[in-house]
């Protein structure tokens, strides 16, 4: 037994391995473009070692570039929490509302980022310079707010009937059953709501700088696609991957957290 | 003597005040066969009532109805001869299963039943309102504990602590002792006798267990089994107070009220067998909805089925 004590460590380490002698195969053989890990790893290294550089507005280091590219997200989330949630609670609590907004949303949700940004960038054209942040938070907040909207409505379906019949008892107002007894007993589904929420903003954001040019890490792929720096999308796609995961790692924390409440 | 004494009898009843719990040919149904058929109860305030039946045969519908969860589908519930329209906290209820909210401590629990009961006390008077309460059902220990941290008696005894909180009109206990093992229930069974003695709170106990009513209750009323349960016949229990249960035990008036309850209940339920035997028997039942699809038949569903149908064709 005491000999797989390190299998947490080790077989990762042994998956990246293999990852890595596949790409180094590849980049050796029919994919001559594609740089080679080490090749990968001196060009990128400027942007690694000295994360927070600022060189240009578009030659920065990645880590100054991921925070970019964080801050929006977070507002762009922050939007879709705040929207999401409350329409939530309407269709968890109302078969009207139900019935009403459940068909649309159902259109909606699969509808992709890349076809929502050229409306979010209409819609704010009035901004000007602007437009593409409004834009790019748009399209963030209607992406990503759906897993949050439909988990927060099954979870308020889900609150159990005793738990209702506790505040009718006690006849708590409106207001006291939904602080007092909704939110809490909805929490942890809001939280995997939240959770798979955020994923999506992250997935987003990378798009609508991609199209919109902004300075942050998919606006840095874009441009070095553009510019033939080809080591430069491999690091951005490991900045963005590692990104997320931490991302999704942290929210489900705080989802653990709200579980056992 | 005796004739002078008639007339005043008359006049006492005559001015007797209205049963305190009225409830007058309530009947109540799921959409399915009638749960509940033509109940009549009435308790005067300050009586321990206990109402012993079957497993599923409506005890809880039956509490629910007097506590305003529920609407009888034909009948009146009163209470001080007022009819009963919704739940409110001059009922306080002991849920079957505790319904505890488990977000909030021992203390925030009854703290919110507290806080709502009695919005005009000082902040103080309604934490030493809490803390009594508690302290009643001995678990002062464990005030700051979530439910989780608390074994099924000790959960069962805070759902009470709530209940008195409200100080309520009337308790309407469900099976509040039926999920636990027998040693705990009857030290429970000892605490809900020493609380109802300090303050004789009108009482209505829904148990299965003849020996529990008998120890606490001054009325039995067995229900029949469902569906279409009703009432049957109360019997007064005369054994003195306070009752020792190792007392009782060998006193013969508590094992001749014992049988008659008994018996009452297994009269029940060898005619509810015979009812079955007899419908099988019966030659050519040709139910008229054989051709109605089977999904679109009503059945009475189990609460939780109805909460995960619900949940899922929300999904
Ligand atoms: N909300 C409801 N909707 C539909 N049917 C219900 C509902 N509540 C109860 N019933 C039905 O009413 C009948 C009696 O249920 P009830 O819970 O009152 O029984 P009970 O005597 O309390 O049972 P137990 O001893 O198991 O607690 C059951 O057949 C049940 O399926
Ligand atoms: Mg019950």
């Amino acid at each position: 037994m005491n000999k797989f004590k390190l299998d947490w460590l080790i077989l990762p380490l042994l998956g990246i391995a293999v990852i890595l002698g596949l790409w180094a195969l590849f980049s050796a053989t029919w994919a001559k473009d594609l740089p080679s890990p080490l090749k990968t790893w001196e060009s990128s290294k400027p942007y690694i070692v000295e994360p927070f550089a600022k060189r240009g507005e578009m030659d920065q280091g990645i880590l100054r570039f991921t925070w970019y590219s964080l801050t929006l997200v977070a507002q762009g989330y922050a939007l879709a929490l705040i929207i999401g949630t409350p329409i939530g609670f309407f269709l968890g609590l109302s078969k009207g509302f139900t019935k009403t907004f459940d068909p649309i949303i159902q259109i909606l949700r699969p509808v992709s980022p890349l076809a929502w940004l050229p409306l979010g960038l209409v819609l704010f054209l009035g901004t000007g310079k602007e437009a593409g942040t409004y834009g790019a938070l748009f399209t963030i907040a209607i992406c990503a707010m759906w897993p949050t909207v439909l988990n927060t409505a099954v979870g308020v379906r889900a609150v159990p009937q005793d738990y209702l019949n506790v505040g009718r008892v006690l006849k708590l107002s409106r207001w006291k059953t939904l602080t007092k007894i909704l939110i809490p007993a909805t929490l942890p589904y809001m939280f995997t709501g939240f959770r798979l929420s955020l994923g999506i903003a992250w997935l987003v954001i990378v798009a609508a700088e991609m199209l919109t040019g902004r300075p942050g890490v998919g606006g840095f792929l874009w441009q070095e696609y553009n510019a033939l720096i080809y080591e430069h999308i491999i690091l951005s796609i490991i900045v963005i991957g590692l990104v997320g995961f931490v991302l999704d790692r942290l929210m489900s924390l705080l989802e653990q957290r709200f579980k056992t409440a | 003597m005796h004739i002078k004494a008639r007339p005043l009898r008359n006049l006492i009843l005559t001015f007797t005040p209205m049963p305190f719990l009225e409830l007058n040919g309530v009947c109540k149904g799921f959409g399915g066969p009638e749960v509940l058929t033509d109940v009549n109860l009435a308790i005067e305030r300050g009586e321990f009532v206990a109402i012993v039946g079957y497993s599923g045969s409506g005890k809880t519908t039956l509490i629910s109805l007097i506590a305003g969860l529920q609407k009888p589908d034909r009948g009146t519930v009163k209470l001080n001869d007022l009819e009963i329209t919704g739940p409110g906290p001059d009922r306080g209820v002991v849920f079957q299963n505790y319904s505890l909210l488990p977000w909030l401590t021992v203390a925030e629990n009854i703290a919110l039943a507290v806080d709502q009961v009695f919005p005009n006390h000082s902040a103080e008077k309604r934490t030493a309102i809490v803390d009594k309460a508690i302290a009643t059902v001995n678990l002062t220990p464990a005030r700051e504990k979530l439910p989780r941290q608390l074994s099924g008696g000790m959960r069962q005894r805070v759902s009470v602590a709530r209940a008195l909180a409200m100080d309520p009109q009337i308790l309407l206990l469900d099976e509040p002792l039926s999920a636990l093992d027998a040693l705990t229930r009857s030290t429970l069974q000892d605490e809900f006798e020493r609380i109802w003695e300090a303050d004789k709170k009108t009482v209505v106990l829904i148990t299965n267990d003849v020996d529990e009513a008998l120890l606490l209750a001054d009325r039995i009323i067995p229900l029949t089994p469902g569906p279409g349960a009703t009432l049957g016949e109360s019997v007064a229990v005369t054994l003195a107070r306070p009752r020792d249960r190792k007392a009782l035990n060998h006193d013969p008036e508590f094992k001749r009220l014992r049988a008659l309850v008994t018996n009452q209940l297994l009269g029940f339920g060898a005619k509810r067998r015979a009812t079955i035997t007899k419908k099988l028997i019966l030659p050519d039942i040709l139910p008229e909805d054989l051709d109605v699809p089977r999904t679109s038949r009503k059945r009475p569903l189990r609460p939780h089925e109805i909460k995960q149908e619900e949940v899922a064709a929300a999904t």
